[in-house]
């Protein structure tokens, strides 16, 4: 028998039972839409936070007091402007340092108010982070060094309260303090659940004044080049230690960031694959299953083919085939309404998904394996049916 | 047309068995049959019920193979063919009518009849063709398309000798191929088949219960309780 002719028997008997065809291919459709689209929406996770965190700028090392990790204790170790200027020596270049103080607070300009993150800083920013701006200036040297009371906005919040009029040079108020804006920056969206349009960045010290505070929460470290990342780092925690005997400080770079979100992100996508994988088994179960009553329903037919001249061979063929038809026919079709769907997910709600090449074609392949893996129990019973007792059967 | 002297029997059986494990009883349906059908004959095979004729057709159509005893087929020894040699024998040398006509429900008289032809890789064109010309043969060829359902019992048992026919296949074995229908479909069946045996030259054997179907043929054999019983001429 050809293999022509096998392919044709076998859509010719799932045209015949086009519903229970229909149904049973359902379990393999939502096996491996539920593969495509979690896979999706895992990859399109990792991709947006890879990005934010790209986003940032290069090369950047985040130094906060304590130790980070799971279970860590509160930290006691405190962090402050000395210790800044330690950093800044043993960096050598003091522009590539900055430090952040940061607080919620409410804004207000005349009848306009919004709750914004005030983050004390410096005029280093723009060395560092990749914060462009959208009108007037950064903050500047002179700022800190007077305390003035100057902000630069982040892009919602100056359409939030001064709408289409230019911010610049106008006033708000922060806790009763008046501010003058002198910068509004570009739009950059949100890192880590961080809105940063919503920051309004004053200088460090005049934030400390307002909050009362003689803290830091962190120092920021642009490196030159991905090379000087790690050795900079140990620089720093070192001096740090040596500062304030006993104490631990941590520096953390964006690739061990993108090394543990991206770990955590593919462990979720693994086992999110895992379980649609198990409806995909699910569905392959119920392939065989309906092969099995196939075969029975049709023993008289199996007996009449090997009667005419049908070795094993080609019995088993024959139902094979349609066993693989039918989880690939699904398999198609879950790939379609998958990739539909992400694209769907993508553009309709704030969950991102991305369809990579790799998570179809292996969708594809697993529903023809679970084809081949859950037809040929069915397909061997059937081509060891005795044709004299096939005949016989009712 | 007769098949020259040289020419091996169609079947040459030496003391044939064949007992089936039955709840742990041993049923014996063939205790030991010698028998020879030489090539072109019209042989029928008539006894009571249950007295082993089914299961010497199916011996002899190696849909089974004997439990003891030699059976050659064209002279080839059934013992020494794998399961794909039997499958290749069945679709080459002999055609199967049965009572109960056995034609694939969903499937048009012609797809029937070409069903052989799927077996043995002869392209779709040449199936049809041949087909066609089988069901003309048996006096259907205004019934191509028709699906079984739509045919009388008659008609249908003619498809069915019609895809016995369409390999040209050296015998054919009918186990009672008028027990399902009336005088007159039954005597236009043996018309058919007694027409094969006389143009053709193929081998005919039938197993029948009525006298007079037994009668159209050239020898009969009796079978009871397992043994050939009388063979006569
Ligand atoms: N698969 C089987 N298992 C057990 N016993 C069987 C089997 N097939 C046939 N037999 C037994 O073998 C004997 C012969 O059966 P067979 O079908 O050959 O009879 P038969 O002559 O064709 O009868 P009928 O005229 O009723 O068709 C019977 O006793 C039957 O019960
Ligand atoms: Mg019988």
């Amino acid at each position: 028998m050809r293999a022509r002719e096998a392919f044709l028997m076998a859509t010719e008997a799932l045209r015949v039972n086009r519903l229970r065809s229909a149904l049973t291919m359902f379990g393999v459709i939502v096996g491996v839409l539920a593969v495509v689209v979690l896979v999706a929406i895992g990859t399109g996770a990792k991709d947006a936070v890879e990005s934010e965190i790209a986003g940032l700028g290069s090369n950047i090392i985040l130094v906060v007091p304590g130790q980070i990790g799971v279970g860590a204790l509160p930290t006691q170790s405190r962090l402050g402007l000395a210790d800044a200027a330690h950093v800044r020596r043993a960096v050598g270049d003091p522009s590539r340092v900055t430090v952040s103080v940061a607080s919620g607070e409410t804004m207000r300009v005349g009848r306009n108010e919004a709750f914004v993150t005030i983050t004390g800083t410096d005029e280093n920013i723009p060395n560092i982070f990749d914060r462009p701006l959208a009108k007037g200036r950064h903050l500047s040297e002179t700022d800190v060094d007077t305390r003035r009371r100057v902000a630069v906005l982040g892009s919602e919040v100056a359409s939030r309260l001064f709408g289409d009029i230019d911010p610049i040079g106008r006033q708000a108020t922060i806790s009763g303090a008046r501010f003058r804006v002198v910068g509004v920056y570009e739009t950059v969206g949100a890192t880590f659940g961080v809105a940063r349009d919503q920051e309004v960045h004053i200088p460090v010290t005049t934030a400390q004044r307002l909050l009362g505070l003689s803290r830091i929460n962190g120092i920021a470290i642009g490196a030159t080049g991905p090379d000087e990342i790690e050795p900079l780092r140990r620089r720093v925690v070192a001096a740090l230690e040596e500062r304030h005997p006993g104490e631990r400080f941590s520096a953390v770079t964006q690739t061990q960031l993108l090394g543990t979100i991206g770990s955590v992100l593919g462990m979720l996508t693994g086992v999110l694959t895992a379980i649609a994988g198990i409806s995909l088994l699910v569905g392959g179960v119920g392939v065989s299953n309906i092969m099995l009553v196939s075969v029975r329903e049709r023993t008289r037919e199996i007996g009449l083919r090997k009667a005419l001249g049908a070795r094993q061979r080609d019995v088993l063929t024959q139902f094979l085939i349609e066993a693989v038809l039918l989880t690939t026919i699904g398999g198609v079709l879950g790939i379609l309404v998958g990739v539909g769907g992400s694209l769907l997910i993508d553009a309709v709600t704030p969950v991102p998904a991305t369809i990579t090449l790799w998570s179809v074609l292996l969708a594809f392949g697993v529903s023809v394996a679970v084809g081949v893996f859950f037809g040929v129990a069915p397909a061997r019973r059937a081509a060891r049916l005795d044709p004299v007792a096939a005949l016989r059967a009712e | 047309m007769t098949a020259p002297a040289t020419a091996p029997p169609a079947f040459e059986g030496e003391n044939l068995r064949r007992s089936y494990q039955a709840d742990g009883v041993a049923v014996e349906a063939l205790r030991g049959v010698d028998l020879c059908i030489e090539s072109g004959e019209f042989v029928a095979i008539i006894g009571p019920s249950g007295s082993g004729k089914s299961t010497l057709m199916h011996l002899l159509g190696c849909l089974d193979r004997p439990t003891s005893g030699t059976l050659r087929v064209g002279g080839v020894d059934v013992a020494t063919l794998s399961e794909a040699g039997l499958a290749e024998l069945r679709n080459e040398t002999i055609g199967f009518v049965f009572q109960s006509f056995h034609l694939l429900p969903r499937t048009s008289a012609l797809d029937n009849v070409a069903l052989p032809l799927v077996y043995r890789g002869v392209g779709a064109a040449e199936r049809r063709t041949r087909a066609r010309a089988a069901l003309t043969a048996v006096g259907l060829g205004h019934r191509l398309t028709h699906r079984p359902a739509q045919m009388s019992g008659g008609e249908q048992q003619r498809v069915a000798i019609a895809r016995a026919l369409v390999g040209d296949p050296k015998v054919v074995l009918a186990d009672e191929p008028t027990g399902n229908l009336d005088t007159r479909n039954g005597a236009e069946v043996m018309d058919i088949l007694a027409g094969l045996n006389a143009d053709q030259g193929v081998a005919v054997v039938l197993v029948t219960h009525e006298p007079e179907v037994a009668a159209r043929a050239s020898r009969r054999i009796h079978v009871r309780d397992g043994r050939i019983e009388q063979d006569a001429r």
